[in-house]
């Protein structure tokens, strides 16, 4: 294909967006809607990642050490817990630590009598990967001189669960508005090929070749999916930030990032999409129209 | 060139609308083809153009081989055949000009070559006054006039044309048949499918007569059925 020819094929794309302009606004409305809930999927799970990662970081097992071991022996535990595999580090808290924390924590006047030696060494461990508790866990229970673990199973198991089901989610039906759109698009290009079937057959008689035939209808699906990619990452922005707006407030705790942190990625999933959709979708209607 | 080795063409099993044609047509002559209706001209037309590949026997059309060309190099190969049939096929919303300057822009012609041929092209078919009609408010005679402008303004050696004045009445008929022979005198192959037998005996042209799939006669003048 020669550059000469290029500004042509453009045009005759573009005429087949506004020969059928009601189909292509359509086309573009169902595009911009089915990308406007993938980017808000991805957005939730961006942010849940986050608190998630967030929670993984402050929570921690306490792993308490046999309370017959020695002092030393209860160190040496300590490098046998940090060779178990997840286990990111382990701090290790002596008896009087932990004695000292108890009675911070409880308001627990020490000099009435607190023996340290009714507190266990322990260790406070974090893990590489959560969803692995159960896994670690029996591990570590597996160490010599670990007497018992206690860990914040439930929020974590929770988290991570919840984390797994919305990626579930998210992922079908994310996978089903793709190919909502997809058709739709399909369904306009194979519209537009249909109106000029009969300038098709002529260009294929005087020897077009079949690259030059598909190129017009590839832009027109290009530009179908492109606009509406832009128009959804448009709006996305904008409902993004006036959720963040008023809810930020309130839900303060859960730490939502700015928009500005997801421009990158939301541009990569936006113009992905898009892109996907329209050159896949046209793609997919050429193909059975061009059987020669 | 063209030539047909021993071609057969079933459309279905056991049904034969070609039984074994042999012809040859040299570059730069000018050939009749008639016969009875179904006995299997359009078929040849079409095993020409790529439309259809031959069942057995082959195909050469300037130099491609058609019973095994590639979907690739058909194109290339429709490039050098030009095709005019009986219903025109031309573009009802484009004007004459641009009907004739769409067929060298789908095959790549620049703008500057397209301007300089085509007002050669529609002056030769005699529509040098009508570019910027549209197709509908030509008469039929004009409108396959401009056919004909599109099939040759990429310069083919080849031009064939199933029925040419099939829609038109016998003195648009003679002024077509009389065009179709300028252009074979200024050197493009010419093969021309009628049923039209006066037309022929007046042209004193080679005449391929087939009949039920078989080639049944094949000379100079007219013709018998
Ligand atoms: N697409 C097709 N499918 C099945 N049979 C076909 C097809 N096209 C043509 N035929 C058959 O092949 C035979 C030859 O047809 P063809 O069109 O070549 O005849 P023709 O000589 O052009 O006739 P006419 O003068 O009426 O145009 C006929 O019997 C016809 O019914
Ligand atoms: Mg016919």
């Amino acid at each position: 294909m020669k550059l000469n020819n290029f500004g042509y094929l453009l045009k005759q794309g573009f005429r087949g967006i506004f020969r059928r302009g009601f189909m292509s606004f359509a086309a573009i409305c169902v595009t911009v809607a089915c990308l406007l809930i993938v980017g808000t999927f991805s957005a939730v799970m961006y942010n849940l990642n986050i608190i998630v990662s967030d929670l993984n970081k402050n929570t921690e097992l306490l792993v308490f050490v046999d309370e017959t071991l020695t002092d030393a022996e209860a160190r040496s535990v300590g490098s046998d817990i940090n060779l178990v595999e997840n286990v990111a580090n382990s701090i290790p808290i002596t008896r009087e630590e932990a004695m000292q924390n108890f009675a911070a924590d409880y308001d627990y006047d020490v000099d009435a009598g607190l023996d340290p030696t009714i507190f266990r060494h322990r260790f406070r461990v974090s893990l590489v990967d959560n969803r692995l508790l159960h896994e670690t866990m029996e591990k570590l229970y597996q160490v010599p001189g670990v007497a018992n673990i206690s860990a914040p199973e439930a929020i974590m198991e929770n988290f991570t669960l919840m984390q797994d089901i919305l990626l579930m989610v998210s992922l079908v039906i994310i996978g089903i508005l793709l190919v909502v759109s997809l058709l739709i698009i399909s369904n306009t290009v194979k519209l537009a090929m249909y109106d000029r079937r009969d300038e098709i057959a002529i260009m294929r008689m005087v020897g077009a070749t079949n690259g030059f035939i598909r190129f017009p209808f590839m832009i027109q699906g290009f530009v179908l999916g492109m606009v509406g990619a832009g128009l959804a990452f448009g709006l996305e922005w904008l409902m993004y930030d006036n959720l963040l707006a008023s809810i930020g407030q309130t839900l303060k705790w859960l730490n939502f990032v700015p928009f500005s942190e997801l421009l990158m990625p939301m541009l990569l999933v936006f113009g992905g999409a898009g892109l996907f959709v329209g050159v896949v979708g046209s793609w997919t209607s050429i193909r059975k129209f061009m059987n020669v | 060139m063209i030539e047909f080795n021993n071609v057969v063409k079933s459309y279905s099993e056991g049904n034969q609308a070609l039984r074994g044609v042999s012809m040859q047509i040299e570059d730069g002559e000018f050939a009749y083809l008639v016969g009875p209706s179904g006995s299997g001209k359009s078929t040849i037309i079409r095993l020409i153009t790529g439309e259809l590949r031959p069942t057995s026997g082959t195909v050469h059309v300037n130099g491609y081989s058609l019973e095994r060309i590639r979907k690739k190099e058909l194109p290339f190969m429709r490039r050098t055949v030009g095709v005019v049939f009986q219903d025109f096929r031309l573009i009802q919303d484009m004007t004459v000009y641009d009907n004739v300057a769409f067929a060298m822009r789908v095959v790549g012609a620049r703008e500057k070559d397209i301007k300089e041929r085509i007002p050669y092209v529609l002056e030769l078919v005699g529509l040098e006054n009508k570019s910027s009609r549209y197709p509908n408010t030509l008469s039929g005679g004009e409108q396959q006039r401009l056919a004909i402008a599109r099939a040759l303004v990429n310069n083919p050696s080849t031009i064939i044309a199933d029925e040419p004045t099939g829609n038109l009445d016998p003195a648009r008929s003679v002024e077509i048949m009389s065009l179709l022979q300028e252009i074979n005198a200024l050197g493009t192959t010419m093969l021309v499918v009628t049923h039209e037998q006066d037309l022929v005996e007046r042209f004193q042209k080679r005449v391929i007569v087939i009949n039920d799939g078989l080639i049944a006669s094949d000379r100079m003048g007219g013709y018998q059925l």
